[in-house]
C-alpha cells in the first residue's frame, strides 16, 4: 500500500516530524502520496463526504431509498450489522493468543486488534450517519435508558468494547510514542482487558441477532429462528477467523517494506493453523443453522425460490468454506485457506444481508434497493478505515514488533 | 500478571456484582404495565359506513394536514397506509357483506398491551401508559427506527424528509384522555362503529355481539390475542384479511420473543470472566511445564 516508506529504519527518525512523514521531507512525503490507489480513495471521499453532509442537511429521504416499509437499509445492514461481525477478528485472535495460549498467532494479533478497533469506530460513524438525531445517542446511557431493549445492551457493549479495543491497541501507540511507563502499566493489565473484551463481544455479537427476534412475520421463516443470537455469535467467530486470514494476507503483501527481516514471520503456517479453527467453527455453525431449520420444521420452504437462496448461503458459503479450510489444512495449502477465508467473509456478509435486508420484508411488494448515495456513503466509510489503517501501520509497531518490546504483552 | 487465588476471587466478585446489576436491569424488562384493564376501542366493522369522519377528526385533534380528498370515495381504490401526516386511515374491504354492503376498517396504532415498539426503544421515547395509550416522547427519540422494524402492524411512520425527523403515529388521544375527553375519532363516529371504553368490558361486548348473532359475525375478535393482545379490538362479518388487517401476527407478546436472549446477559457477564480466566491459567501452566521440561516450546512470558 503506497504511502511509500522509503526509509532505512522501521521506526521513524530521531524527531516526531520525521516519524510522521516517514523519514521524508514534507514535500517528498506529499509527492509519495500521488499514487493510483490514493486517487481512487480521493475520488470516493470527494463523492462520499458531500453526500454525508447533504444527508444531514436535507434528511435521510434526500439520500437514501428508505421508505415507511423499509425503515432500515444498507447503512444498518452493511455499516452496522456487517461491520460488527467483520470486526470480530480482534476478539477472536486476542482470545486465541492470550486465553488459549496460541502464541504462534502473535504476529497477526496487533493487525487484528487494529482492524477491530477501526471497525468498531466506523460502525459508530455509520450509526451516526444513519440515526435521525444522532446527537441524542448519549440519552440511552444516562437520561432515559431503555433497559428493556436489546439495543440498550448492544449500545453499552459496543461503547465499552470500543474503549477496550482502544486499550488493547494502545501499547502499539505508546511504544511508538516512547511512553515507557504507561506502556508497562498497560502490559500488566492485558489479561483483564482481554477477558472483558471477549465477554463484551460474546454479548453484543449475539445480541445483534436478537434484534430480529421480534420480527417473526417480517423475516423469512428460513432465516428467522429463536436461535438467531446463537447463530450470530458463532458466525462472528467464523467472520473473525475469515477476516484475519484475508486481512493478514493483504497487509503482509501491502506492508512488505514494514516487515522486520530479522524476525521472519511464517504467515503460511499461521494461516494454516487459522484454517483448522475456521473449518471447525464453520462446520459447527452449519449444523446449528440446520438445527434452526429442524426446529422450525419448514422443510417445505426449501422447494421455493427462497429455499434455493437459503441453500446457496448454507452450502456455498458455510459448508463449502468449511471443507476448503479443512482441505487446505490437510494439504498445507495456505492459498486454499485464503480462498476459504474470502468465502467465509462473503458468507457472513451474505448472512447479515439476508437477515437484515434481503429476506427481511420478503413478503412485501415494496422491495428496497440501496440508492447510489447509500452505496457511496458505505464505500466512503470503508475507505476512511483503510486509509487510517495504512497511516497507523506505516508508523506504529503493528505488522512488526518494536525492537525494545519484543515478546512483551 | 501473576494470577493468584486472591486476584481470582477479586475478579469473580467483580463479575458477580456486574452480573447482579445486569440481572436487575433485565428483570425490569417484563414490567411493561400489563394494562389489561386499561382503555380500548371496539371497532364493529359491520357498522362502519366508510365516511372517514374519524380521519378528519384525527387530523384536527393532532393539528395534521386534513385527510386525503375528503368525501371522495376514489381514495379507496388502492390499499391505504397511515403516514407521518395521517395517523389513521380507513381501508375498504375487498369483499362485500352477505347483504351486499361495502365493508370498511379504520386502521391506526393498535396500542398493544405489551408493545414491541416500546420494549425495543432504547431511549424510552415510546412508552406504554397504564391507562392504555402507547405514547411518544418526541424529545427523546434518536431516530434508530427500531420501532418500525419491531412493530408487527407496521404502524410507526418516520419523517424521512426532515433534518430533525420524528416518529409519527396515533397517540390514542392520550392528552385528551388525560383531560377526561374521549379520543377524537370515537367522538365523531356517526354510525357507532367505534366504541370507547375499558378494554375488558369491550372484549365482553364484542363476544356478546358475536354470540347473539352467531350467523352474522366471524367468530373471532381481532386484537384479543394478536401480539399478545391490543387495546383496539375488531369484529367483522367478513374475513379479517379482506379488511386488509395484518394477517399472521403471532398470538403472543412480542417483547417476550426477545426476553430469553435478554435474560442470558447476566449469565454471560457472570460466567464468562471466571471461565476465561480459568482457561488462561491452564494454558499458562501448560507453557510453564513445557518450558521446564525444555521441549523446545520455551517462550518468554513477560507478565
Amino acid at each position: 500500500m503506497s504511502e511509500h516508506a522509503l526509509k532505512p529504519a522501521l521506526f521513524g527518525g530521531p524527531s516526531m516530524r520525521e516519524n510522521l512523514f516517514l523519514g521524508m521531507t514534507f514535500r517528498a512525503y506529499l509527492k509519495s502520496l500521488l499514487t493510483p490507489a490514493n486517487a481512487i480513495a480521493a475520488a470516493i471521499l470527494l463523492a462520499g463526504l458531500p453526500t454525508i453532509a447533504y444527508r444531514f442537511w436535507k434528511g435521510l429521504g434526500a439520500v437514501t431509498n428508505l421508505s415507511q416499509t423499509n425503515a432500515w437499509g444498507l447503512w444498518v445492514a452493511f455499516d452496522v450489522v456487517c461491520g460488527v461481525a467483520l470486526a470480530a477478528g480482534g476478539y477472536t485472535v486476542a482470545c486465541a493468543v492470550y486465553i488459549f495460549g496460541q502464541k504462534a498467532l502473535r504476529p497477526i494479533l496487533r493487525p487484528a486488534i487494529l482492524t477491530g478497533f477501526l471497525g468498531y469506530a466506523l460502525v459508530l460513524f455509520g450509526l451516526v450517519v444513519d440515526l435521525g438525531q444522532p446527537w441524542r445517542l448519549p440519552y440511552q446511557f444516562f437520561l432515559t435508558p431503555g433497559t428493556t431493549s436489546v439495543m440498550y445492551e448492544v449500545g453499552w457493549c459496543v461503547f465499552l468494547y470500543l474503549m477496550v479495543l482502544g486499550l488493547e491497541f494502545a501499547p502499539a501507540a505508546l511504544e511508538w510514542l516512547g511512553l515507557v511507563k504507561l506502556r508497562r502499566l498497560l502490559g500488566s493489565l492485558t489479561i483483564g482487558i482481554i477477558v472483558i473484551g471477549v465477554t463484551l463481544s460474546t454479548l453484543h455479537q449475539s445480541s445483534l441477532g436478537a434484534f430480529f427476534l421480534m420480527t417473526p412475520g417480517k423475516l423469512h421463516p428460513l432465516w428467522y429462528s429463536p436461535f438467531l443470537p446463537v447463530f450470530f455469535f458463532v458466525s462472528s467467530l467464523a467472520a473473525g477467523i475469515g477476516m484475519v486470514v484475508v486481512e493478514s494476507a493483504l497487509s503482509h503483501r501491502a506492508f512488505r517494506d514494514r516487515l522486520d527481516p530479522a524476525a521472519s514471520v511464517d504467515l503460511d503456517r499461521i494461516t494454516l493453523s487459522l484454517a483448522k479453527g475456521g473449518a471447525i467453527v464453520l462446520f459447527a455453525y452449519f449444523f446449528i443453522r440446520l438445527q434452526g431449520l429442524v426446529a422450525s420444521g419448514r422443510f417445505d420452504l426449501l422447494a421455493t425460490g427462497w429455499g434455493a437462496w437459503y441453500l446457496f448461503e448454507m452450502l456455498g458459503f458455510i459448508l463449502l468454506p468449511s471443507f476448503v479450510f479443512a482441505f487446505a489444512a490437510r494439504r498445507k495449502s495456505a492459498r486454499l485457506a485464503r480462498i476459504a477465508g474470502v468465502l467465509t467473509v462473503l458468507g457472513v456478509i451474505l448472512n447479515r444481508f439476508n437477515v437484515s435486508l434481503i429476506a427481511f420484508n420478503w413478503n412485501v411488494p415494496d422491495r428496497y434497493v440501496p440508492s447510489a448515495g447509500e452505496v457511496i456513503t458505505s464505500l466512503t466509510i470503508v475507505t476512511i478505515g483503510v486509509l487510517i489503517f495504512r497511516w497507523i501501520v506505516n508508523r506504529m509497531p503493528v505488522v512488526n514488533e518494536h525492537p525494545d518490546w519484543r515478546g512483551a504483552h | 500478571m501473576n494470577l493468584n487465588r486472591r486476584t481470582l476471587f477479586k475478579l469473580a466478585a467483580a463479575a458477580g456484582t456486574a452480573g447482579v446489576a445486569g440481572a436487575a436491569a433485565t428483570s425490569r424488562a417484563s414490567v411493561v404495565p400489563a394494562a389489561l384493564n386499561a382503555r380500548g376501542v371496539l371497532v364493529d366493522t359491520t357498522r362502519c359506513v366508510g365516511c372517514r369522519a374519524c380521519e378528519a377528526a384525527c387530523a384536527e385533534a393532532n393539528a395534521l394536514a386534513g385527510p386525503e380528498k375528503p368525501g371522495d370515495d376514489t381514495v379507496f381504490a388502492s390499499k391505504r397506509a397511515t403516514s407521518p401526516t395521517a395517523y389513521t386511515v380507513v381501508q375498504k374491504g375487498s369483499l362485500k357483506s352477505p347483504a351486499g354492503e361495502d365493508r370498511f376498517a379504520k386502521t391506526q396504532c393498535m396500542h398493544c398491551v405489551q408493545p414491541a415498539c416500546a420494549s425495543g426503544c432504547v431511549v424510552k421515547a415510546l412508552e406504554k401508559t397504564a391507562s392504555g395509550p402507547v405514547v411518544y416522547h418526541a424529545d427523546r427519540c434518536l431516530g434508530c427506527r427500531y420501532c418500525m422494524i419491531a412493530c408487527p402492524f407496521g404502524v410507526p411512520k418516520y419523517e424521512f424528509s426532515s433534518a430533525t425527523p420524528l416518529v409519527r403515529k396515533c397517540t390514542f388521544c392520550a392528552e385528551r384522555q388525560a383531560k377526561g375527553l374521549v379520543p377524537a375519532c370515537t367522538e365523531v363516529c356517526p354510525s357507532g362503529a367505534l366504541q370507547f371504553g375499558m378494554r375488558a368490558d369491550l372484549l365482553e361486548e364484542a363476544k356478546a355481539r358475536i354470540y347473539t348473532n352467531p350467523e352474522k359475525y366471524v367468530h373471532k375478535v381481532y386484537g384479543e390475542d394478536e401480539a399478545g393482545g391490543t387495546s383496539w379490538l375488531y369484529i367483522s362479518d367478513v374475513p379479517f384479511e379482506s379488511l386488509k388487517l395484518p394477517a399472521g401476527i403471532e398470538k403472543k407478546s412480542y417483547p417476550e420473543l426477545a426476553e430469553g436472549a435478554l435474560s442470558a446477559v447476566p449469565f454471560v457477564i457472570t460466567l464468562w470472566p471466571p471461565l476465561l480466566m480459568g482457561m488462561y491459567t491452564f494454558s499458562k501452566r501448560r507453557d510453564e511445564v513445557a518450558a521446564k521440561e525444555g521441549d523446545g516450546r520455551q517462550e518468554e512470558r513477560h507478565v
